[in-house]
């Protein structure tokens, strides 16, 4: 890919989705196909992501140009990520929106301290969402204008027993969305931080109970109408808000009793 | 410890592997069309010696990028611009040259200003042979975009005062050119849009005046042919012409307007000429009124700037005139050439979204029928443009030119989000009006145009030879705009 065709009364946005290989991130590429976006999606999975493209493309298709283009990538491949952000925003011809969705979340027994697994959290969930949104922030800055969303996890509201690494990461995560958004607000950037609660997902396996659950494409609909009205932290679906709000109230005297 | 190799989707075109080396990301700049319409990013570079636009082409070579050149960044849509590409601002390189006040040849760089032209030899007696309607405009983007002014029908485009320029090819080689040697580039990288190579020196012949003043004349004309009419009566007496016209008026008004035209006053006729030379005699008085700063004044268009307060101010201009007669006066060359300079950021105006230009060219012969047909048009699909200038031209020998024999139109359309498709849709429309009559485009307005219409107009043969002449100056597409990527893909 070579720069595209900019058409001054015809724009067209774009966006990057960082973990689009299924869940979520995919929910989301088709959302953002759907509401016109040039979508890049990034993912480890090479084959499920030519799926994804190639079934989008199939929907959205109208002009010679495809609507996703294929991205596939380690997000723990940090030093890649420079250049590839690089070569991405030109094949779009420009950048309007990241969406940082990569994560994962190895089961983990309540008394298992397996670092493997651990630093595997903090290097996909936390340290590759900060090889890509910091590029992304610099550009944004100097464009001064652009769209940051994190998603991140009702999870990182509280360090709880079931899942400390993984509430870590998503805790680091959403300290880090806030500082961008403190850094970025003053030039025109928008930093938007998702806490979903339980998407039927392949995270959601090793969950032990879940309720309220949504499917990826709601939770995907849902975060793009949050982004639309440049909203900063926004629980999906909404009502986990109340539950949040309990939750970073309840007691340590209390919390450390509990077992969930 | 996950770590694959990470693979980048391949493709035919070499510009599409991995970017070898990543650009400085605090060179990025979001750069705007004139009109405000669009905007993308660049890495913009204001280099000031040809070593450093050498050192920018091997930049963009390593990694991977084309080079789009912008002078005063006046052209009304993507002419300069270079979407996530190297974008090379050629401002800082505005040294004058060598300067002959006795036959009046100056040599300049690409990026000296029409405003510091006129304002370096006025005094000698001197004024630039053509100019744009403001003075912020290079020499080089006047050059590229081969501009015209109110007086294209007798002095033709810029192009036609250019005596020689060098050219820097992406290859490093600087070529000189003029109209015997390597004339084939001369008359191709005047109105090449940059594509070509980057002007590093331009040599112009400039104009004799005899006076600081121009004699003025203006006159109300009732309808379309009445304009067309006044144009051919006058032509041949006057150095200048322009016409504005009133697009709201419809029926049997449709067309009408002011007619301005001017004349260089003869040796002689200028009782003090060696003060009406002085430059501060040429200056704009800060103040409109008498009293309100002209920094301001936008502002107070802001509101009338729909359609009915426009409706308002092209009445309440056409009837101005039209009650006021005929009217003589004389007035310093730069109040009446840089009429878009007269109310600074005056595009403010229009709000957030901008403006652009349509401005079509169509032969004499055809244009009275033609232009009648394109303003009706926009009236009926409710967007009359808001200011519309009327302008008469001759045809001349660069390759891709815009000057034919008859009339150009140039309108401006307020853009809004909702009225993009709208906008978009009636230029296709005016497009087959335009190429029905025999019409042409030009680049440094254009915001719509389209490969197909390019080449109806231009020939499918002008557009072969431009091309080949660019494999030859610029082989590994070097140079590039969006606007060249837009028309010419």
């Amino acid at each position: 890919m070579s720069t595209p065709v900019n058409r001054p009364l015809e724009p067209r946005k774009r966006a990057i989705v960082v973990g689009a290989s299924s869940g979520i991130g995919a929910a989301l590429v088709r959302e953002l196909a759907q509401q016109g976006y040039q979508v890049a999606a990034l993912a480890r999975r090479a084959d499920k992501l030519t799926e994804l493209c190639e079934s989008v493309n199939a929907l959205t298709h109208q002009q010679a140009a495809p609507r996703v283009r294929a991205y596939p990538h380690d997000v723990t491949d940090y030093t890649a990520v420079p250049a590839l952000f690089q070569t991405i925003v030109r094949d779009l011809g420009g950048l309007d929106l990241i969406a940082y969705v990569a994560a994962v979340q190895p089961q983990v027994a309540p008394n298992e301290y397996d670092f493997a697994k651990d630093a595997a959290m903090i290097q996909v969930n936390l340290l590759g969402a900060i090889a890509w949104l910091n590029e992304a922030a610099v550009r944004f800055e100097r464009a001064r204008d652009g769209h940051i969303v994190g998603v991140s996890s009702i999870a990182g509201d509280r360090g709880r027993v079931g899942a400390p690494v993984y509430n870590s990461s998503k805790a680091g995560l959403n300290s880090y969305l806030e500082s961008l958004r403190n850094r970025l607000t003053r030039y025109g950037v928008t930093v938007t931080t998702i806490k979903p609660g339980f998407v039927q997902t392949r995270l959601l396996a090793n969950a032990t109970k879940a309720f309220w659950v949504i499917s990826p494409e709601e939770a995907a609909r849902q975060i793009m109408q949050a982004a639309a009205q440049r909203r900063q932290t926004v629980y999906v679906p909404r009502r986990w808000g109340l539950v949040g709000l309990i939750i970073r109230h309840i007691p340590s005297f209390i919390f450390r009793r509990l077992s969930f | 410890m996950l770590s694959e190799k990470t693979v980048y989707p391949m493709s035919d075109n070499p510009r599409a592997q991995a970017l070898a080396e990543p650009l400085p990301a605090e060179r990025l700049e979001t750069v705007e069309a004139w009109g405000g319409a669009s905007a993308s990013v660049s890495y913009v570079y204001r280099p000031t010696t040809v070593e450093a636009l050498q050192e920018i082409l091997a930049l963009a070579r390593r990694s991977g990028r084309s080079v789009g050149l912008r002078g005063g960044g006046n052209s009304y849509g993507d002419a300069a611009m270079n979407s996530e590409n190297i974008l090379l601002d050629m401002r800082r390189m505005n040294r004058l040259l060598a300067w002959d006040p006795e036959n009046g040849r100056i040599q300049v760089e690409p990026g000296v200003t029409i405003a510091q032209l006129w304002q370096y030899v006025l005094e000698d007696g001197w004024w630039p042979p053509v100019v744009t309607g403001t003075s912020n405009t290079t020499v080089a983007g006047c050059a590229a975009m081969n501009v015209h002014g109110k007086n294209a029908y007798q002095a033709g485009p810029i192009g036609d005062h250019i005596l020689a320029f060098d050219l820097l090819l992406p290859s490093g080689e600087i070529v000189a050119c003029s109209r015997e040697e390597n004339s084939d580039i001369f008359y191709a990288a005047i109105g090449g849009m940059g594509l070509l190579g980057i002007f590093t020196a331009l040599t112009l012949q400039l104009k004799r005046i005899y006076s600081g003043l121009l004699e003025v004349e203006t006159q109300a004309q009732p309808d379309l042919a009445g304009m067309v009419r006044y144009f051919d009566e006058n032509v041949a007496r006057s150095n200048y012409i322009v016409g504005w016209i009133d697009a709201f008026a419809g029926g049997k008004a449709l067309g009408r307007g002011d007619v301005h035209l001017a004349n260089y006053l003869p040796p002689g006729a200028d009782p003090h000429p060696s003060q009406t030379l002085r430059l501060d005699n040429q200056h704009l008085s800060p103040n409109m009124f008498g009293v309100l700063p002209r920094s301001i004044i936008w502002l107070f268009m802001r509101p009338l700037m729909n359609n009915p307060g426009t409706t308002l101010i092209n009445t309440a201009k056409y009837w101005a005139g039209h009650l006021g007669g005929s009217k003589k006066y004389r007035q310093p060359h730069a109040a009446f050439h840089f009429l878009l300079d007269y109310v600074p950021d005056w595009k403010n105006a229009y709000g957030p979204g901008g403006l652009i230009q349509y401005q079509p060219f169509i032969p004499k012969e055809t244009a009275v029928d033609a232009f009648a047909e394109i303003l009706r048009l926009c009236q009926q699909r409710g967007l009359p443009n808001y200011l519309s200038v009327f302008k008469r031209h001759r045809p001349d020998d660069f390759l891709l030119t815009h000057g034919l024999d008859g009339y150009s139109l140039a309108m401006d359309f307020r853009v809004t989000p909702a009225r993009k498709p709208r906008i978009a849709a009636l230029a296709r429309e005016l497009d087959e009006i335009v190429l029905a009559a025999n019409g042409r485009f030009y680049f440094a307005k254009d915001s719509t145009l389209r490969p197909e219409i390019a080449a109806a107009y231009l020939g499918a043969e002008t557009i072969r030879q431009f091309k080949a002449l660019k494999q030859r100056c610029d082989p590994e597409d070097l140079l590039e705009t969006d606007l060249w990527r837009r028309v010419f893909p």
